[in-house]
């Protein structure tokens, strides 16, 4: 298709024949002038967050972590949990589920399990969202996608204030998914609904200390 | 399958139709006073909005006006990715190139994202005729493709539809498509997302191929963009084996850095949220994770034409918000349809003209779809000033043949209003007529007459009310000896006086 190529080129160059030779991109002005984050402290106002968007939220001591996966767990009777392969082992040594490890499941042997738990790369506290970029503890993608139920696991030194500070840590290279509460629709009737067809729950874990 | 937008009547006729619907009227009323609502608090939240909608309408701007650039950056980057780069200069080639890619993977079948891009080229019924079927994913799509209707917002594609119309459609189209919708279905939409999560879940998990648009298009790292809530999207851009892109030149940002800007202006702009469920990005195929075939088709389909106008160009920094269709009196009284294309609301009226020219009757209505009230230049997140490049059309309407008449009448009423006296008598002319003038006119203007009720016409000019209500005063004034200290202080006077005698 190199022909539409030129041609489109073409068009836009033609198209722009008012703007003068010798601009350069920079040359037109992009006022940062806004803030990097807008305050707060960082865990409360993710919690406050989170909890708006109906997930379930738990903060836990070093050293409760385990314990608070297995009440997860228990409280959702999740019977399987899938975690991805460099999960730390620790952290489901107290949950009384089968611990499912995802070293190249299928997408129906997925589907076939309760839940999952995975950690994250970093949390925005004034937008209550959670990134993903497949790093350690997080998995592929389609771990956290297909079970209903996702325990998300967020150090508190994981959590920053606003997008501009989160933008600058990630690795656009990387596959990234940015999670703000459960699944949600607001196309009947604009009524909000929890749960179409990503993980209907959403529980956060945030181990502070 | 998906309908097609041709042969549309023109603005005045859909909406003259829309706004004797009371349902409908209602419940657009509804649904853009909720979402405006929303955005208010959500917007009133950040302090520095205005800065961040002036850094929005910059970078936009920035990207517009050196896009060969940015478009060449962006093909690069996406290419050393591992995608593949497609130039599609119109519908057309956009269609023929989605079908031979889709036909390459011997698939019959496509899951789709939500996407506008593909809903201007018509992707679906292109697709349905080289013996393809695509099917919609988002749950207001989906109610639009099973009702065999057209969609009416950009944000929410079924506001037009009620709850026990959406059970109705559910239960007599879902069957034909794949997993038949529960007998027992109620109308709750709890119980409705989930049927439809049923209808769907088989198919995401088997489908090889899906097609997307995208929000934004990274140059400098040729990373695309995809926000949504349900978590459709993520099925599509993780499951399938094969990811083809359809995305509109102008959604180029320059810089990884410039999403700081997008991703809080856009969730709180369109759905009035701090931030939207989802929202995936990717820079190529990952190995082990996601398509393992990435196609990004780069579609202009008129955007040139847009670019091309020093003025109308703004049109072209819209990121699909529809904030403006949800302010906006016009489009709250008409619903979507009206506007005869996929980009309905003030945004439609300025984009559409663009893209398509103004010689097809529906498009050169479109300027005139607004009563200029600036409400939308307002809400918009990237500052797109949509009277001005309505006026701006209005005027390129209006140089084009074949609008003697409306020349004439502003010929005729420019000679009169450019004189006091001529005014006047003509005030007069027209008063002393009004039980002779007819609810339709006949002739050229019954352009205008045949979609709006003529005014009444009142017995007495402004002029000549005003000149009668001073000469009374002066009168009672003089009759009352009263002295006047100054102007204001004897309209309050004369005002209480009125209030007594009441």
């Amino acid at each position: 298709m190199t022909g539409s190529r030129e041609r489109i080129l073409g068009r836009v160059r033609a198209a722009l024949a008012d703007v003068p030779r010798d601009e350069r991109p920079d040359d037109v002005a992009v006022p940062r002038t806004y803030a990097s984050a807008h305050g707060g402290d960082p865990v409360p106002t993710l919690v406050d967050r989170l909890e708006d968007y109906k997930a379930s939220v738990h903060r836990v001591t070093a050293g409760g972590l385990a314990e608070a996966i297995a009440e997860a767990a228990r409280r959702r009777s999740l019977a399987r949990l899938v975690v991805p392969p460099d999960l730390p082992a620790e952290w489901t040594t107290a949950t009384p589920a089968t611990i499912v490890r995802d070293d190249g499941l299928t997408i129906d042997e997925l589907d076939a399990v309760d839940g999952v738990v995975t950690g994250c790369a970093v949390a925005i506290a004034e937008t209550g969202t959670i990134v993903l970029d497949t790093g350690t503890a997080q998995g592929r993608r389609a771990v956290s996608l297909i079970p209903d139920v996702h325990l998300c696991v967020v150090r508190a030194d994981q959590v920053v204030n606003g997008v501009p500070e989160t933008v600058a840590q990630l690795d656009p290279h990387r596959p990234l998914t940015w999670i703000s509460g459960p699944s949600a629709t607001s196309d009947i009737e604009l009524d909000r609904v929890e749960g179409v067809h990503g993980p209907r729950i959403l529980e956060v874990i945030i181990e502070e200390g | 399958m998906s309908r097609t937008f041709v042969g549309m009547p023109d603005f005045p006729t859909a909406a003259a139709g829309a706004t004797h619907d009371p349902q409908l009227r209602h419940n657009l009323r509804e649904a853009t006073h909720t979402i405006r609502d929303k955005r208010d608090s959500a917007v009133g939240e950040l302090d520095d909005w205005a800065q961040l909608r002036a850094a929005g309408k910059a970078i936009k701007d920035r990207t517009l006006r050196h896009l060969d650039g940015y478009l060449e950056q962006l093909e690069s980057a996406v290419t050393a990715a591992g995608g593949t780069v497609h130039w599609a200069a119109d519908a057309e080639e956009a269609n023929a190139i989605v079908t031979r890619l889709v036909r390459d993977t011997g698939e019959r079948e496509v899951v789709k994202v939500k996407s506008m891009a593909t809903q201007e080229i018509e992707l679906n019924n292109a697709l349905d005729q080289a013996g393809i079927t695509a099917y919609e994913t988002d749950l207001a799509e989906l109610i639009v493709q099973l009702g065999d209707d057209l969609p009416s917002h950009i944000l929410v594609p079924a506001i037009h539809r009620n709850r026990a119309e959406i059970r109705e459609i559910f239960l007599r189209t879902m069957a034909d498509w794949g997993v038949p919708a529960p007998e027992n279905l109620s109308d709750q939409p709890a119980a409705l997302a989930e049927a439809a999560r049923v209808h769907l879940r088989r198919r995401f998990l088997d489908t090889k191929v899906a097609i997307s648009g995208a929000n934004f298009a990274v140059a400098d790292t040729g990373t695309l963009v995809v926000l949504e809530s349900e978590g459709n999207g993520r099925m599509c851009l993780t499951l399938p084996e094969t990811l083809i892109s359809v995305v509109g030149i102008e959604k180029i940002v320059p810089s990884w850095s410039d999403l700081e800007v997008f991703l809080q202006l856009l969730p709180r702009s369109s759905t009035g949220e701090r931030m939207n469920p989802y929202t995936s990005t990717w820079t190529g195929p990952t190995d082990g994770d996601g398509p393992r075939n990435f196609h990004l088709v780069l579609l202009d389909n008129g955007r040139t034409n847009a670019l091309a106008d020093e003025v109308g160009r703004q049109a072209l920094r819209c990121i699909r918000c529809s904030a403006c269709l949800n302010i906006c009196p016009v489009y709250e009284r008409t619903g979507g349809h009206a506007y005869g294309s996929v980009y309905p609301g003030p945004i439609g009226a300025i984009l559409n003209p663009q893209l398509h020219g103004t010689s097809d009757p529906v498009d050169a209505s479109l300027p005139y779809a607004s009563s200029l009230c600036g409400a939308c230049y307002e809400v918009c997140p990237v500052a797109i000033d949509i009277p001005e490049v309505l006026v701006h059309l209005r005027e390129r309407v209006v140089s084009e043949p074949g609008h003697a008449a409306e020349k004439a009448t502003m010929g005729a009423a420019g000679w009169v209003l450019n004189d006091g006296r001529r005014l006047g008598l003509a005030q007069r002319a027209i008063g002393a007529a009004r039980s002779m003038v007819p609810r339709h006119i006949p002739g050229p203007p019954s352009a205008w007459t045949d979609t709006r009720d003529l005014p009444d016409i009142p017995e007495k000019s402004f002029r000549q009310w005003w000149r009668k209500r001073e000469k009374a005063q002066e009168d009672e004034t003089t009759g009352a000896r009263q002295p006047r200290e100054d102007g204001a202080e004897g309209r309050q006077r004369s005002d209480r006086r009125g209030g007594e005698r009441s």
